[in-house]
């Protein structure tokens, strides 16, 4: 007798895509959500419109570890040109549901099989020949939901909250979804194996995506203006906010806006309006992907050079080139860190969760304006485009800060207290950051040439050797600032300290902290530095020097941020062990353990 | 100088105008085209913090610092002005955009920005100091010079060259001129129509590079400009003080053109009838003007009625950057709504 596995499995749907599954597994995953069960999905999807094969892994666990695993236990089979290469990830014991439709080889004893009757209930259904493709999704959302125990009112909810609750839209989907559920009441399908039973995690949480979150977390910091351009995976980022900036900024009563959406003729334009916009004083922002922050490191430079302030999110994906347009990655930190020739330093700041990608979106934009400078958010296709559950978006608790802007009377007065004397780029208070004025300031003195050209603390053109040394000197100086301003690390300790150390970033968090736990389970354990920004702060030093041996993870080929530690830790270096690793899928914990394991010779205990 | 101590309508000077003395070479056209830029806006009472300035690279773009010293300016990247104009311009829309560039910013690296620019119908005056020639970098062919040029170095050109005026036609411009850096009268008039007028304004100005392609053969030079130049009527700028006195010319020989601002463009006939506002008849002109070997010049198009990008974009009164940040950031109470709808 097998024992039941309740609130802990993983379940893949295998369709084409364009077949309308994804609204089928959203309602599934907001239904579990619903229930106060721990859940994850991840899309796994091809760059196509129409027909290729796309995956949706479902991951229920109690404990909250719901990072991505390498296993599936449950499979829903309705896409027959992969199922073979679909049935080698199912474990045993394991289940398979089936399209009656798709002929199923033969299975091992211990993989239970339901064939689901989808043309049948489908046509007994009577939808409309035109739907009938993009319902059939919806037989194995019923049948779900008698074998896994999905509570029908948590369905029809999520099903309410996706459509808007536009009826039209609503019943032929509902019809079918309890057809299918008193199909498989009737026929008394059960699965002695996997069971979801409510629990209350859900209490001061949501469900939403990164991208939608980064958007949102733009317009509660005020955006006044973004520029983008289409690219997987970053346009649902700007769609968001065209969707949402209506109904949270725009004038209810003249119905007039105090911001700008522009999709441009391509990144280059998109990051050139967005540098001219911060230059003029706006709040102002791009998102794009690796093939378009390589367009923008040009004008980024400039950026850079001319102290403008700027936000570029970059929903990473895997490069160099095309690379794999819909797999996520962590391929773009050097790259970002290094950016435009000559010497640079950008602000980088690294969201974990969807939460920090709404937190993250507000506050770059105080940090880009205090320090007058691009500020790149490193978020990944992964956090950007699945939904996870996460904490309830916070209030911004600080308000929006704007840096040193000198307006008319500000600067006549800062004239009069220091004898005429001011400059675009004069550092007045010594920490290397100078007060600008923008366009539309008509103070007759408020004017400056601004350029990427070497230039003197007053703007003026010039080439001399000390000029340019003092300036770019200067603009280092910012990055001391930079170290305060940004989100500090999170540091996860053991009850007794441990002399090795991991660190990582992003939305690896969540398979970092599932891998600690197993590995406790072979007596191994770490203490966990989550570096949430750059430039890197003392207290990443500190957490290098107090450690043995520190393992860096990440999701590059080049162990990109390991490098990077090297370079800005070098009396550290040497106790630097790179664990990375790029295939297009997050990380699971489970290779997380084996590498660990590996490195520590140590016989890995799970499997 | 009694001249510079003449004041406007605003009771600034000229010298209120200037920039910083030009690095430019002397005679080059660009210098003249500053000059006349600095009048146009002195004459017409302009505040000059009211002027933003933009530029890509190269001499023309260089040029920007040499007038109007109390605007403020962004010397950008090359080929890359427009979309820099266009995020600037958003800060505050009540000002009035200068952008300068030269025929390998605009025709060669830039042409994709400037068309989505002339597309979009950016309010904004466009001049382009087109000389066919890479001059910062001593010399080498660009997209405007014309099929069979020879120059020191570079050899034959073995292209045919890329015409701004009707790029800018092509893309729906709603102001399209060209003129000539030795005729500073006609550029002057059409430099402040384009200040006046409500959309892009593209100016394609032949502004002849004294070092590396003014020799007489050479259709960016002075003397062959000074020998073609055609203009299609004389034209002359009416502000909207000023009461139009038609009687100084002869009735049937004028045309006129009433820009958004009040003011007027008096086009006065010359050898043929010239209706600017006929698109399909600008591009046959100039077509005709190729063949025939002549520099036309003179207000080619104009379409007073297009909205602009500024127009479409439904904006509030207050300048975007003047918005104090307690407007920007929606209520506490919005963001509970929010969450609601993702659980």
């Amino acid at each position: 007798m097998v024992l039941k596995k309740v609130n802990d499995f993983c379940m893949t749907i295998c369709t084409v895509n364009g077949s309308g599954s994804a609204t089928a597994n959203s309602l599934i995953l907001r239904a579990i959500f619903k229930m106060g069960i721990p859940v994850s999905g991840k899309n796994i999807f091809p760059s196509n419109i129409q027909g290729l094969p796309t995956w949706y892994s479902i991951r229920v666990n109690y404990q909250g570890f719901v990072g991505r695993v390498d296993h599936d236990d449950i499979i829903i089979a309705m896409n027959p040109e992969t199922l073979q290469s679909d049935l080698s990830y199912l474990r045993t014991p394991g289940l398979l549901l089936y399209d009656k439709d798709i002929v199923v080889p033969k299975v091992s004893d211990s993989i239970t099989t339901i064939a689901m009757p989808v043309t049948h209930l489908i046509n007994q259904s009577k939808t409309p020949a035109n739907l009938k493709i993009y319902l059939s999704n919806m037989v194995y959302v019923g049948i779900l939901a008698y074998v896994l125990n999905i509570d029908m009112d948590k369905i029809k909810e999520a099903l309410f909250q996706h459509f808007s609750g536009r009826e039209a839209a609503i019943d032929p989907n509902k019809k079918v979804i309890d057809l299918a559920y008193s199909w498989a009441e009737s026929e008394k399908i059960s699965s002695s194996l996997f069971e979801l039973k409510p629990m209350n995690q859900d209490n001061g949480y949501i469900m939403t995506c990164g991208n939608t979150a980064a958007a949102l977390g733009a317009i509660y910091g005020g955006v006044q203006f973004i520029s983008w351009y289409p690219i997987t995976p970053a346009s649902t980022l700007p769609e968001a906010m065209n969707e949402y900036l209506p109904l949270l900024r725009m004038d209810q009563k003249t119905k007039k806006c105090n911001y700008v959406s522009l999709q441009a003729e391509d990144e280059l334009a998109a990051i050139g309006m967005a540098v001219g916009a911060g230059w003029s004083g706006l709040r102002s922002m791009t998102a794009t992907s690796g093939p378009g922050l390589c367009l923008m490191a040009e004008y980024l430079g400039l950026a850079y050079q001319s102290e403008i302030p700027v936000v570029v999110w970059d929903v990473q994906r895997v490069g160099p080139s095309t690379g794999l347009p819909t797999r996520t990655s962590q391929g773009d930190l050097t790259f970002s860190y290094f950016l435009s020739h000559g010497d640079t330093n950008f602000v980088i700041l690294l969201p974990g969760s969807v939460f920090e990608c709404f937190e993250f979106a507000w506050k770059a934009f105080d940090i880009a304006e205090q320090l007058q400078t691009p500020v790149l958010v490193l978020s990944d296709l992964d956090l950007g485009m699945n939904d996870w559950i996460t904490h309830e978006f916070a209030y911004p608790e600080t308000p929006i800060k704007r840096g040193k802007i000198l307006w008319e009377e500000d600067l006549s007065e800062l004239l009069k207290n220091r004898e005429g004397d001011w400059g675009r780029y004069l550092d007045i208070d010594g920490d290397g950051i100078p007060y600008r004025t923008v366009p539309g300031n008509l103070h007759p003195k408020a004017a400056y040439f601004a350029r990427g050209t070497g230039h003197d603390e007053y703007g003026c053109y010039s080439e001399s050797p000390h000029v340019w040394e003092r300036m770019q000197n200067r603009l280092l100086k910012k990055m001391d600032y930079a170290k305060v301003l940004i989100p500090a690390p999170i540091f996860q300790r053991e009850n007794k300290k441990s002399k090795i150390g991991i660190i990582a970033y992003g939305s690896n968090d969540i398979a970092v902290k599932e891998a600690i736990f197993l590995l406790k389970q072979v007596k191994l354990s770490f203490d966990y530095l989550r570096i949430r920004g750059i430039p890197f702060s003392k207290e990443i030093g500190i957490f290098l020097e107090g450690h043995e041996k520190i393992y860096v993870i990440e999701s590059n080929r080049d162990g990109q941020l390991a490098q990077l530690l090297m370079i800005n830790f070098p009396y550290s270096a040497g106790k630097i062990i790179s664990i990375a690793h790029v295939d297009g899928l997050a990380l699971s914990a489970n290779w997380i353990v084996n590498q660990i394991c590996k490195k520590e010779k140590i016989k890995n205990a799970s499997k | 100088m009694l001249q510079n101590e003449k004041t406007n309508q605003i009771g600034l000077t000229r010298a209120d105008y200037l920039g910083e003395p030009s690095t430019l070479c002397k005679g080059c056209g660009h210098n003249s085209i500053a000059n006349t830029i600095i009048t146009s806006c002195f004459e017409m009472g302009i505040p000059p913090e009211k002027i933003v300035k933009f530029s890509g690279i190269g001499c023309s773009s260089k040029s920007l610092a040499y007038f109007l010293k109390r605007s403020f300016g962004f010397n950008g990247l090359h080929g890359r002005m427009p979309s820099l104009a266009v995020g600037a311009l958003f800060g505050d829309i009540s000002l009035k955009a200068i952008g300068v560039s030269g025929d390998g910013d605009t025709a060669n690296i830039g042409l994709g920005q400037f068309k989505h620019l002339v597309r979009r119908n950016m309010p904004m005056v466009y001049i382009v100091e087109n000389n066919g020639v890479y001059g910062l970098t001593k010399g080498q062919f660009s997209a405007t010079a014309e099929k069979g040029l020879t120059l020191k170095r570079q050899g034959k050109n073995i292209y045919l060259p890329v015409d701004i005026a009707m790029e800018a036609l092509a893309a729906n411009a709603t102001f399209v001129a060209r003129s000539f850096a030795g005729d500073p009268k006609q550029l002057k008039e059409l430099i402040k129509a384009a200040l006046s007028h409500e959309g892009i304004a593209v100016l394609d100005i032949i502004s002849p590079c004294v070092t590396f392609n003014n020799q007489e053969n050479s259709l960016h030079s002075y003397s062959w400009g000074k020998g073609h130049e055609d203009p299609i009527h004389e034209i002359e700028f009416v502000p909207v003080r000023e009461e139009i006195t038609i009687d100084d010319f002869q009735k049937g020989t004028t045309r006129e053109v009433q820009l958004h601002d009040g003011s007027v463009v008096v086009l006065k006939k010359l050898a043929k009838d010239y209706d600017p506002t006929n698109r399909n008849e600008a591009m046959r002109m100039m077509e005709e003007a190729i063949r025939n070997d002549l520099l036309v010049t003179g207000l080619i198009y104009v379409d007073t009625q297009s909205p602009n990008l500024v127009q479409l974009s439904n904006l509030i009164d207050t300048p975007l950057n003047r918005v104090p940040a307690s407007q920007l950031r929606p209520d506490k109470k919005s963001l509970e709504g929010i969450n609601r709808s993702f659980r």
